[in-house]
């Protein structure tokens, strides 16, 4: 049988010089970060459409739709009230629990979902990276644009709930705590600039880290629960954390802490920022992670560019 | 065979050199015993591999050349790595050992999974497009002439994905899929689906992309299919390129084998 015309006869050119005379390329080859750039500019609009499809189809299946994109926040923030605010009175030196909370909560379930969602964007999305070519980094970058359209809701909530807590009485305000409309609100467009950076980085790590490693995504619950709790989403850190010694500073300074009291002191005006050690300034510090963590996360990620999907 | 003797006059679209795959499975089956807790964080103490990870050695040392124009069916049984050997030419798997050089990007046939079932056919064809990496005015361009080609009427287009009948559903994945031409064309077993007027429609609308292609790959397990469609044939049989040549020949060879 001709089964004797394997291939191992090299009569013709060499492979790869036969390759390079034409112009042919390595197929698994990692582009160069510029290309990888170009590349992901490319594919903008594939970006955000994955990322609305994705949002749109979410709810696709119940009777009430695109409405639960504004329940699920309310109902996140009702059990935290109940939880802490009502039975476990963490609620001690704020004036406005509620929109203290709620903004707390709304605004650590993007970090949280942008982490989670992160790590499982290539691992839980193999059949995709297997059968199409595109910047990996596609996938965890529309997994951050589903929750910013989620937080973008969750903001307009807040537009809402923050003066309405502003004239509910309370225990030391009988007129209530007095927040309101106020300028200083328009500076929530480059505190979610800021956050949506660190975000995407945080995403794009975790997604390198989900997708080399199946045993990490069994950890993220954990973690994601330390760092909740370890936030001041439902406490103020300034008033429990001095009992912490040397924890307090890093409490402080960690992202988590940074980013809610970011939001907390541009929108509520009865607000204590946090006091920071060595009199740093809280946007210095947001941007300093900011940049850190998009900048790290997104060389972290394009380094392994062509391991992913891999086995 | 005159294709491997590097006729000049013929441009190549992918050159195999020498290629190895080798990939770790992680939770492959092993004794029982190994499979605790207790065990498991020994290993994981002792820095010792998990011996649920195994070591698949799928492609053994594969070369050829694929020229402009070919049409080529690769053949061989279940499990023997025909896909695998169709994804490192993709560029989504990497070569252990040896390469793969490709004119463009090699593609496979298929957008399957970037297509969601709670989206309207509409959407869907929209993100399709994009996954393959269409701009949004060659989508707008593109539009009419993929949802005639599945043809889905205009009202079931305006309905989510998941309501269609699966034919329904196969025909629209194929044409969006057909609608992005390629430098080199894999089609792995996309061709089975739909009722028998749309499989020869898709097949001469291979035909089509093959003559706008340089190259294409038909993996299949059908051969009156590989000799309709293809000039030249592989034959994989244990990651091992047991033949190439006349597309005619070596499926006869095949098939006097297999009997």
């Amino acid at each position: 049988m001709p089964s004797s015309i394997a291939t191992q006869d090299r009569e013709g050119p060499d492979p790869a010089e036969l390759a390079a005379r034409f112009g042919l390329t390595r197929t698994t080859a990692r582009p160069t970060l510029l290309a990888y750039l170009k590349q992901l500019w490319a594919r903008r609009h594939f970006i955000l459409s994955y990322a609305s499809a994705r949002s749109t189809s979410q709810y696709s299946g119940s009777r009430l739709g695109q409405i639960w994109q504004v329940i699920t926040p309310l109902l996140n923030a009702g059990v935290y009230f109940i939880l802490f605010g009502v039975l476990l009175g963490t609620s001690r030196g704020v004036d406005n629990f509620t929109a203290f909370l709620v903004t707390g909560v709304f605004v650590f379930t993007f970090t949280q979902r942008s982490l989670n969602n992160g790590a499982k964007s290539i691992s839980g999305n193999l059949q995709l990276v297997r059968a199409l070519h595109f910047p990996r980094a596609v996938l965890p970058l529309s997994f951050v644009l589903v929750e910013f359209r989620q937080l973008m809701i969750s903001m307009a909530l807040l537009f809402v709930i923050i003066p309405i807590t502003g004239i509910v009485p309370t225990k030391n305000f009988p007129d209530g705590p007095g927040d309101t409309v106020m300028w200083s609100w328009l500076l929530i467009i480059p505190a979610i600039a800021l956050h949506m950076l660190f975000n995407l980085g945080l995403s794009l790590l975790m997604a390198r880290v989900g997708a080399l490693s199946a045993d990490v995504n069994q950890l993220l619950p954990f973690i994601t629960r330390i760092w909740f709790y370890m936030s001041g989403v439902f406490y103020s850190v300034d008033r429990f954390g001095p009992a912490l010694g040397a924890l307090y500073p890093v409490l402080q300074l960690n992202p988590g802490a940074i980013f809610l009291d970011l939001y907390r002191m541009v929108l509520i005006e009865s607000h204590e920022p946090l006091d920071l050690p060595l009199g740093l300034n809280i946007w210095a510090v947001a941007a300093t992670w900011s940049f850190i963590l998009f900048i790290g996360g997104f060389l972290y990620f394009w380094h392994k560019e062509e391991a992913y999907g891999r086995g | 065979m005159a294709e491997l003797n590097g006729d000049a006059e013929r441009t190549p679209t992918v050159v195999v050199d020498g290629l190895h795959v080798v990939y770790r499975v992680i939770g492959a089956g092993s004794t029982p015993d190994k499979g605790n807790a207790a065990n498991a964080l020994k290993r994981l103490i002792r820095r010792k591999q998990q011996p649920s990870v195994r070591e698949v050695h799928a492609i053994k040392g594969v070369s050829f050349v694929a020229y402009e124009g070919d049409a080529i069916g690769v053949i061989g049984s279940n499990g023997s790595g025909k896909s695998t050997l169709m994804r490192a030419i993709a560029g989504l798997l990497p070569a252990t050992k040896g390469a793969v050089y490709a004119q463009g990007q090699p593609s496979f046939l298929g957008v399957n999974a970037a297509l969601m079932s709670g989206l309207t056919g509409e959407r869907n064809v929209q993100l399709g497009c994009l996954a393959m990496g269409m701009t949004r005015e060659e989508v707008r361009e593109k539009y009419d002439s993929i949802v005639e080609f599945s043809g889905v009427e205009e009202d079931h287009i305006k309905m989510p994905m998941r309501t269609y009948s699966s034919g329904m559903g196969a025909r629209l994945r194929f044409s969006i899929a057909a609608a992005k031409s390629h430098d080199v064309l894999i089609v792995d077993e996309a061709l089975a689906t739909g009722d028998r007027d749309f499989r020869k429609k898709s097949e001469n609308k291979i035909k089509e992309m093959r003559a706008e292609a340089g190259t294409v790959f038909l993996v299949s397990h059908s051969m009156k299919q590989i000799s309709r469609t293809c000039n030249r044939a592989i034959w994989i049989d244990k990651g091992v390129l047991r033949m190439d040549g006349d597309a005619d020949a070596v499926v006869k060879s095949y098939l006097t084998e297999s009997s």
